[in-house]
């Protein structure tokens, strides 16, 4: 592409040893290309954590006014802000222990069992993370409405649980394709009976498996809007209170709460990433999806 | 291998999952399908006349929602490949060490709510924001000129926030390329440009259809970007806009889940498509 069209001279066998200016300049357009991007990826992020420090004249929080930490202060006390921060942290914890458990059962089942039906249980897993998030959301909505079922908690946790299944499924298999069964044989070998193996060999070794599944589900239960919204009824989660306010201008507390979410993000994959450097892996796989 | 005792911890397994999704997924895709056969009002209650009347109708009268959500999602999806397959290859050939840490850079900005990153976008493009405010000042700009409520930025919109889903599929089909191929065929005479687009691209393929599927099945359905920085414009609606509306606000039932079941009709025509490609065994592996 833009690299390959600056640099004719490396046609052919006969390659210089000195690169000319141009091909030089021309290695340079990806890695440049790469760190615009990146740079743009991080554009609302920045303007949300400015934002989180400005110190606004009304509700709107549009124009810079002035630097203040008071409204990293003021938070705590405010029942309609910390409210649905709760609701998302306990939705989120409880689906992803429900998900997390179920999605590595089945994840078990398809990489160490031979069943009928298998083809139909991978589409049942697969279709769920293809459709568009507005038809998951209704579909339920009309499940939840001829059942006569009153949204609320409930009806959220479900939902939760359902689009969390899928993602933890593929996860954990991603895990346990790469390990070979021997080590499981040579626990049987040995004489452990199919309980302890699973729980001396098997378990330990799909652990971080299991780990970056819930990271994912977590990450994906507590930013979730659309399915949410058509779950929730009258009770507020943490991107729906956002939405809610939000409507004119982003109230400060919104970016302190974003920035402060943003923060523990950053920490945690910085943990993760000097883990990794030290364990000195550097075929870690790609990292997992967050983010709808 | 294989014998009943196994086949038995094999349906204990799947047993829970299995279970909630066809009770939270498959059947309430019934009840939907059965729901825009129906006809009544939400305060008489909803009767199955077996209407299938009313799918020409949606058709008929919402063709253009969904011909334009077509369109806002396949030029996102060209955007973001545009863009992503330059960013992926760099990090898949040229990241060495740092790799790891620059894909997780690329997916560090997705893990702040998707709410409130569009809503952002939408105070930084706002009229008079930082980015047109400035450029209006400086004269570079005519003063009615605006952004946000137009379809390019409903495009920009969706192609920001479905960036990350093109470009890690992407990484993953480019880093598994074994470069020793894009040598022979420079050893063999090929121009940097050929070697790119007959050894380089094609190995990737299977990346780009699946960054492809992944991009334009999100963005074809999404409602939230029309909605904040489409500023709510009915000029700039998607189906998804329309389909929450008559769920949320009208409460027209049979004729959203008619309009959701055109929409799931067109991506299960991609995703069929997908699985023919792939071997179903390989879609959650």
């Amino acid at each position: 592409m833009t690299a390959t069209a600056a640099a004719p001279a490396s046609t052919g066998a006969a390659r210089p040893h000195r690169p000319s200016l141009l091909s030089r300049i021309g290695s340079l357009i990806l890695p440049v290309f790469t760190a615009v991007l990146l740079l743009f990826l991080f554009a609302p992020i920045a303007v949300m954590i400015a934002f989180s420090f400005n110190d606004p004249a009304g509700r709107q929080n549009i124009t810079w006014q002035g630097f203040t930490l008071r409204n990293y202060v003021d938070l705590w006390g405010r029942s309609q802000v910390t409210d649905p921060m709760i609701v998302s942290l306990v939705v989120a914890t409880l689906s992803t222990i429900v998900a997390t458990t179920f999605g590595t059962m089945i994840g078990l089942a398809l990489t160490r069992y031979q069943f009928r039906g298998r083809s139909a249980v991978n589409l049942l897993i697969f279709i769920p993370m293809t459709a568009p998030e507005i038809i998951l959301g209704a579909a339920l909505l009309t499940l939840w409405v001829s059942l006569g079922v009153e949204r609320g908690l409930f009806t959220i946790l479900a939902a939760h649980i359902m689009f969390n299944i899928s993602f933890v499924v593929v996860t954990i298999r991603a895990r346990l394709q790469g390990m070979t069964q021997s080590l499981e044989e040579a626990g049987m070998d040995l004489y452990a009976d199919g309980r302890t193996t699973f729980w001396k060999v098997t378990f330990p070794i799909i652990f971080p498996g299991i780990l970056s599944a819930a990271l994912l589900a977590f990450a994906l239960s507590i930013d979730d809007y659309v399915i949410t919204l058509f779950s929730a009824g009258h009770t507020q989660t943490f991107p729906l209170w956002v939405f809610g306010v939000s409507r004119l201008g982003i109230p400060p507390e919104v970016n302190v709460l974003g920035t402060l979410i943003f923060l523990v993000a950053f920490v945690f994959i910085g943990v993760q990433l000097w883990g990794q450097r030290r364990q000195g892996r550097s075929e870690a796989g790609p990292p997992t999806m967050v983010g709808r | 291998m294989g014998g009943s005792g196994r086949s038995w911890t094999a349906s204990l397994l799947l047993l829970p999952g299995i279970v909630w999704l066809l009770i939270f997924f498959a059947i309430p895709m019934l009840i939907m399908l059965q729901m825009s056969l129906a006809t009544g009002s939400f305060d008489s209650g909803f009767q199955l006349t077996w209407n299938f009347g009313i799918y020409p109708e949606v058709i008929s009268q919402y063709w253009e929602l969904y011909l334009r959500s077509a369109i806002y999602a396949l030029l996102t999806t060209l955007i973001t490949l545009a863009i992503g397959y330059p960013v992926a290859y760099t990090i898949a050939f040229r990241g060495g060490r740092l790799k790891n840490a620059l894909l997780l850079i690329v997916i560090l900005p997705f893990f702040v709510s998707f709410v409130i990153r569009t809503l952002n976008w939408r105070m930084i493009l706002s009229d008079n924001g930082m980015v047109f405010g400035t450029l209006k000042d400086m004269g570079l700009l005519p003063p009615d000129f605006h952004f946000l409520a137009t379809p390019a930025s409903v495009v920009f919109g969706l192609t920001y926030n479905f960036l990350p889903f093109m470009i890690l599929p992407l990484y993953v089909a480019i880093e598994k390329i074994d470069r020793r191929l894009i040598e022979a065929a420079t050893d063999l005479y090929a121009s940097r440009a050929q070697a790119f687009w007959r050894v380089t691209f094609v190995l990737s393929l299977p990346g780009v259809v699946a960054g492809s599927l992944l991009t334009f099945i999100p963005a074809v359905g999404d409602f939230i970007t029309a909605e904040v920085i489409g500023a709510g414009n009915p000029q700039v609606f998607m189906v998804g806009n329309i389909i929450q509306r008559k769920f949320l606000d009208s409460l027209d039932y049979p004729a959203a889940a008619a309009l959701g079941f055109v929409l799931v009709a067109v991506t299960m025509v991609l995703v069929t498509g997908y699985t023919r490609l792939v071997g179903s065994d390989r879609l959650t592996a």
